[in-house]
């Protein structure tokens, strides 16, 4: 584990073509390492998230990704994620291949990542047509039972990256609150970067069941307060529900989109 | 007191769920119905949301599955790939309660695309937690607004499980769980029939007739033998569903709340 600037640990960790976890359920999304990522012009990403949330609609919409693996795409409580609908619906700003699971596939098959296994099976996919249109889903047999089971690949991806409350002067890494898949996510990928809100000392008094990364399992964390905004940091900020709900007009057209990002993204 | 058919809704829901519930719960219109239910008749029903919030008891309707409120009021927060392996998976959940953007005769569930998948008229969010919760929870209650275009005679997409295409399937794929036993819409409820698990009306709302549902469904929609007329929403009901979404807008800067 390092400590490394936003610029540099986004330079070192994230290359054009690589698969690229940013996790977050709803809260601890890592905005500020999205907009790196775009800032620094990736193209071609394999870009996977449970909900791509407004930090994928941004990453699609100004042509980073190539690739999308999700189980839910929407801008939540609000409707629609534009962007995301435009790559789909109309290939703007370029075509953008679709890889669809529900949670629960994705949940499993990021935590057969972090336990080492090629695949995850779950009793899922029953009578959906989701198989008939994702051929990573399959079907096995228990061989003890006679069950059948679901089954897909484990996500492995080259680098995940995640937003925490804190680190410590070691760079050991707690996170409180939703917990999401962060974990899973981070012990799957090859490199895993943390952005935090800051560095203490220590963590002082704690649960023994707190939810820490090892610093050995990392590999550069960041300082980076409201890293998250505008989704929340449990014990720091809120989640900005305002702006989800003003993103939908923001989003709906290209031009409006393109003119935002450039004034509070590129700048 | 006059009321809307949208609070109809909401309330005729909340009174589907009782104390012993645990309820595995969607964003929107299901989330206002459990915590309506939680705020009058079934203070000790068991909230759960995707997010890993077990318990959560929010003072204000969340926006979204994972707002930090689900987490301060909750029981305990466990990781994602737990609450789909051990809470539903596991077989801890009794009811699921689901919208969709199409729903059919069978109360299957569309919340994937209109038109065809590889070249979508409109690409909607997806599954999401529903795909499996359909099958995992013991039952599951829809709720949704009823309109021809969203009570389909054939969904563009089935993302989600409920008695299948034919009425048999989920015996069929021997899945034990009982799907779609309730679909409360802002016209009236519907039940299936226990012969062919079609979804039938039991009961209407309250001035509506026969003939505005079957406009507003497009499958030949049949009506059970007795048909009831749904109870208003009380006053006590009402007042508590208002008070609900005043607050949920106050903290949302918005009209926010699913409604």
């Amino acid at each position: 584990m390092v400590f490394l600037t936003l610029h540099d640990a986004v330079a070192q960790y994230v290359r054009d073509g690589d698969q690229v976890a940013l996790e977050g359920f709803t809260h601890l999304i890592p905005f500020a390492a999205g907009h790196e990522i775009i800032r620094q012009g990736r193209r071609n990403l394999t870009l996977i998230r449970m909900t791509p949330d407004l930090i994928y609609d941004q990453m699609i919409g100004m042509g980073t990704a190539r690739k999308l693996v999700f189980s839910w795409g929407g801008n939540p409580g609000v409707g629609s994620l534009h962007r995301l609908r435009d790559a789909v619906e109309r290939g703007w700003p370029g075509p953008l291949e679709i890889v669809e699971h529900s949670h629960a596939a994705m949940a499993n098959a990021y935590e057969a990542g972090a336990a080492g296994m090629p695949c995850a099976f779950f009793r899922g996919y029953r009578g959906s047509d989701l198989p008939s249109v994702n051929h990573d889903i399959r079907f096995v047999t228990c061989p003890f039972t006679g069950e059948e089971l679901a089954c897909i690949p484990a996500l492995r991806p080259d680098v995940a990256l995640i937003h925490a409350q804190r680190a410590d002067r070691e760079g050991n890494v707690l996170i409180e609150g939703i917990v999401g898949v962060q974990k899973e996510a981070a012990l799957a990928a090859r490199s895993a970067v943390v952005t935090v809100e800051e560095v203490v000392e220590d963590f002082g008094p704690r649960s023994s069941n707190a939810v820490i990364l090892p610093a050995w399992a990392l590999s550069a964390v960041v300082v980076a307060p409201n890293g998250a905004r505008p989704s929340y940091a449990h014990g720091y900020y809120s989640r900005d529900n305002a702006f989800y709900i003003a993103w939908d007009e923001i989003a709906r057209e290209r031009e409006t989109f393109l003119t935002w990002m450039r004034e509070n993204v590129l700048r | 007191m006059t009321y809307t058919p949208a609070e109809m809704m909401t309330v005729a829901a909340a009174r589907a769920l009782d104390d012993r519930d645990v309820c595995f719960v969607g964003i929107g219109l299901p989330s206002a119905a459990c915590n309506l239910a939680r705020l009058t008749h079934a203070p000790r029903i068991h909230l759960i949301y995707e997010s890993g919030t077990l318990g959560t008891r929010p003072d204000v309707l969340p926006l979204s599955i994972g707002d930090g409120q689900l987490c301060e009021t909750a029981l305990t927060t466990v990781p994602v790939p737990e609450i789909f392996r051990y809470w539903l998976q596991g077989g801890r959940i009794t009811i699921g309660f689901l919208g969709g953007a199409q729903v059919d005769r069978f109360g299957n569930l569309n919340s994937t695309v209109i038109g065809n998948y590889a070249q979508p008229k409109v690409r909607l969010p997806g599954s999401g937690g529903a795909t499996e919760i359909a099958t995992g929870a013991g039952q599951i209650f829809i709720v949704m607004r009823h309109g021809a275009r969203s009570f389909v005679e054939r969904l563009d997409f089935l993302t989600t499980l409920g008695h299948g295409r034919t009425g048999r399937e989920r015996r069929e794929l021997g899945i034990l769980t009982k799907g779609p036993t309730l679909l409360v819409s802002d016209l009236c409820i519907m039940r299936p029939d226990a012969e062919t698990s079609e979804m039938v009306v039991t009961s209407l709302h309250p001035g509506i007739t026969r003939e505005r549902v079957r406009h507003n469904t497009s499958w030949d929609v049949r009506f059970a033998d007795t048909v009831m007329e749904t109870e208003p929403p009380s006053a006590e009901e009402l007042e508590v569903l208002r008070e609900l979404h005043a607050r949920t807008a106050r903290a949302h800067g918005s009209a926010g709340g699913g409604e």
